[in-house]
């Protein structure tokens, strides 16, 4: 376990060091004055979950990301997501670096790398290949598929309701869909996972710092959650969230 | 630069004194970084000679003038004269005029003054004019002024943001809705669904949401404290009379993205000149500003009280307050803002005719024909449009569903303000039933570009040469901005022969305001009125709208061309324009 641990981590630093590095480096190589009536090179961090999980059983953190740097033709983008109990182990740790670019007016396409690499659980690594963009009534959606030894689909909604123009309540929905067994990180095929969120938040400051309540709700199905119970575990897991979401 | 203040009207006085042409002005210009404060907020900025008050250039008709501009950035700087007619070197535009000014470098601009008015200057690199590099220009005919006044100020606005332009373009780039805070909530939804039933309140949700566009999508920049002078409405600043004085406000907007609508409540405004050409004087009570244009007006306060200058932004969403008062230290009261406007259908007019629908029955959509008065859409029934196979390159809605999209029914005048039909005055140059269509405070008259008359022909009228169609077009959810669906490094420059009249059909295909500027050259907008058709070096053209101008191409070189609002000029809305041919 250790020295799985190890390596594990070095992975960790590893898939960090590149996806921080790259967008950085584009960033600052093309700070120079852009010329006139040229687009200059821009970037961006945002996350959409930076949150405190208060479980039944144990508590979490909780975060999702996106950094980008690019122009209106490419985007590079590293999108991050993942979970630590509180004490404990990585319990989710997914990485993407992809590119991204415009397919129709409101949509990009992308491709990418996707490692996924909690503690625990032996690491998988993906291709993955999708779509993400704003649906009609404003829809903000994302499906992807993730290519493998272990290949799933991917697919996330989120909604922003204003309730004001700075109380938002966000509804999202995220479902994954196994096209493959994977005993070894207790997942069968066509046993999807659904995580499903309710997040009021407030622009504190513009739309930089939000800070948010909210319930996270997550259930496996199918084969999935009949591998969870047949090892003692819940297949389903009710969270209160509290957090802050940044926008820079 | 202060002694050079002092001296100037001392030199001018006494060249005209000896009856002599002042014959050379040399002025020195310092392009620093300056502490804004405006009051409500601080940053980090940049002034012109070391101030966030901008600076003005009082230049004579026929004078050659010295410029002497010196960079204490640590970047590059450039001075473009915005509206003086000067050889192409000389016009300041980095890439096109010139190759910019390195820091630490002084560099001398030298022009001969042929025309007289109110011109502003300001940085052509980078975001450095919404950061604070603007000034003015206040030229004096040769003969003296066409409508001689008793005081004369320069009254410049502009939209002060709390962040520096690169962040604002970057933040626009990342969420093109990052700073509409007027969007349309639940609250909104509800109160609508109160006043025209549940149904209807959720139709027009669902056709704007179906385009994924916002009726709200009026200013795309907000959160910004607007400046009169470099003063927000708490510093006041404050133009000084004697009741029964004649009082000639230069108007100028330098804002980056902000139009004003301004009014002095209590006074009429007799326009006399637009753009810097005199105009017949037409009397209004209010008007409104497109960035980078410049209107004199002339007012004549007779009470002995203090008068407020008000600039509220076209999308009510900010609003400055200047005084004009018989002394210093007085306070013109403050006005509530106007309800925010909303755009209608008809503004989303152009970004449909850009819409390719090869095979598609027209007859039910023709905009420019319909009966906008009251708003009722009833004529726009888009449930029998067929979209199938038409070309998507220029507007996609594949993810529209138009099947659900009955808007034959639909009754528009849910939660909008009561705007003026087609014929009304001051709309002559919006599209009919646009939400856009200013009303002046006090239910008096508004200035439109139809009541603008040249008081002395520039030209001859004659036919022009050649049209050149620009469609001004973009993507509002990606924040991309371009001419003809191109930007500007993809794009050929357009070129024009040196004594060719051009005249330019200009079509808004986007649902936002553009106002267009070419350098080096006059646009003469077309309002029907031949040699007497106003000359002007900005051109607003509304959403939804076709507007046609004319230009006498009579500068050889290259200039630029382009849209003033600083984050589509940067984001590619932008041309260059060589001429070809003539004297070198």
């Amino acid at each position: 376990m250790g020295a799985y641990s190890k390596e594990t981590n070095h992975m960790k630093k590893l898939l960090l060091g590149t996806a921080l590095g790259l967008p950085l480096a584009l960033t600052f190589t093309s700070v120079a004055m852009a010329e006139v009536g040229v687009s200059p090179t821009v970037w961006g961090v945002r996350t959409d979950k930076l949150e405190y999980r208060m479980g039944d059983e144990e508590n979490s953190f909780a975060w999702g990301f996106e950094a980008w740097t690019g122009n209106d033709e490419l985007r590079l983008v590293w999108k991050s997501e993942g979970a630590k109990i509180e004490g404990g182990d990585f319990e989710e740790m997914d990485n993407q670096i992809r590119l991204q670019k415009p397919i129709t007016d409101f949509f990009d396409g992308f491709i990418g790398v996707a490692a996924s690499t909690p503690d625990g659980a032996p690491e998988r690594y993906y291709g993955a290949f999708g779509v993400t963009g704003l649906a009609p009534q404003w829809f903000e959606v994302e499906a992807a598929l993730y290519v493998s030894e272990y290949p799933y689909i991917g697919a996330e909604v989120e909604y922003e309701a204003l309730l004001t123009n700075r109380l938002i309540l966000t509804p999202s929905i995220e479902v994954s869909l196994p096209l493959a067994d994977d005993p070894a990180r207790e997942i069968a095929a066509g046993g999807g996972s659904v995580e499903l969120g309710l997040r009021l938040s407030y622009d504190l400051i513009g739309r930089s710092v939000s800070p948010y309540v909210g319930v996270n709700y997550e259930r496996a199905f199918g084969g999935t959650a009949d591998i969870l119970r047949d090892h003692g575990h819940e297949v389903d897991e009710l969270t209160g969230v509290v957090g802050i979401n940044f926008m820079f | 630069m202060k002694h050079t203040n002092f001296l100037r009207p001392l030199a001018v006085v006494l060249g005209l004194a000896l009856g002599l042409p002042a014959q050379a002005g040399t002025y020195d210009i310092t392009v620093d970084k300056v502490r804004i404060d405006t009051g409500t907020f601080k940053k980090n900025g940049i002034g012109y000679n070391g101030s966030q008050t901008p600076t003005i250039l009082h230049f004579q008709e026929g004078e050659d003038v010295v410029i002497r501009v010196k960079n204490n950035l640590r970047e590059s700087t450039s001075i473009h004269w915005h509206g003086l007619i000067l050889p192409f070197q000389q016009d300041g535009v980095p890439g096109i005029s010139f190759n910019g000014i390195k820091p630490g470098e002084t560099f001398t601009y030298r022009f001969p003054i042929e025309q007289a008015g109110t011109y502003w200057f300001h940085s052509h690199s980078g975001f450095q004019e919404p950061d604070g590099a603007y000034g003015a220009i206040v030229i004096a005919p040769k003969g003296g002024e066409a409508v001689p006044t008793d005081r004369d100020y320069v009254v410049q606005f502009t939209d002060k943001h709390p962040h520096s332009g690169s962040r604002i373009f970057r933040n626009l780039k990342a969420s093109a809705d990052y700073y509409n805070r007027a969007q349309r909530t639940a609250q909104d939804l509800i109160e609508d669904a109160g006043a025209e039933g549940l149904k209807a309140a959720l139709q027009d949700r669902k056709m704007w949401g179906a385009m994924r566009m916002m009726p709200t999508d009026i200013e795309d920049v907000q959160g910004f404290t607007p400046l009169i002078n470099g003063a927000s409405t708490q510093q006041n600043w404050t133009g000084i009379f004697k009741p029964g004085e004649k009082v000639r406000l230069r108007l100028i907007n330098s804002s980056a993205t902000t139009y004003f609508d301004v009014r002095v409540p209590g006074l009429k405004m007799t326009v006399v000149q637009a753009d810097g050409n005199d105009v017949k004087p037409v009397v209004v009570d209010e008007l409104r500003i497109a960035v980078a244009e410049t209107y004199d007006v002339i007012v004549q306060p007779r009470e002995a009280k203090a008068y407020s200058i008000i600039g509220e932004s076209a999308g009510r969403t900010a609003m400055v307050r200047g005084t004009l008062a018989p002394s210093a230290g007085m306070v013109g009261p403050y006005y509530k803002m106007r309800p925010q406007p909303l755009l209608t259908m008809a503004d989303m007019g152009g970004m449909m005719s850009g819409m390719d629908h090869s095979g598609m029955d027209m007859g039910g959509m023709d905009m420019s024909g319909m009966d906008h008065s009251g708003m009722d859409m009833s004529g726009f029934d888009m449930s029998g449009m067929d979209h199938s196979g038409h070309d998507m390159s220029g507007f996609d809605m594949s993810g529209m569903d138009h099947s659900g999209m009955d808007m034959g029914g639909m009754d528009m005048s849910a939660g909008m303000p009561v705007v003026p039909s087609e014929g009304a005055p001051g709309a002559a140059f919006y599209a009919p039933g646009s939400g856009l269509i200013p009303t002046a405070a006090n239910g008096g008259k508004f200035l439109g570009y139809e009541d603008l008359t040249a008081r002395k022909p520039l030209y001859r009228d004659r036919p022009a040469t050649r049209e050149i169609e620009i469609r001004l077009t973009g993507n509002m959810e990606r924040y991309i901005w371009s001419i003809d669906g191109v930007k500007y490094e993809d794009a050929d420059p357009i070129r024009l022969k040196y004594g060719e009249r051009v005249r330019f059909k200009f079509v808004n295909e986007t649902m936002m305001a553009h106002p267009m500027h070419l350098h080096g050259m006059w646009t003469i907008i077309d309002t029907g009125k031949g040699a007497y058709d106003p000359v002007k070096h900005t051109v607003s053209v509304a959403p939804g709208t076709t507007l046609y101008t004319e230009t006498e191409v009579d500068a050889p070189g290259q200039w630029a061309f382009h849209c003033h609002l600083s984050y589509h000029m940067a984001g590619g809305m932008f041309r260059k324009v060589i001429v070809e041919g003539g004297p070198s």
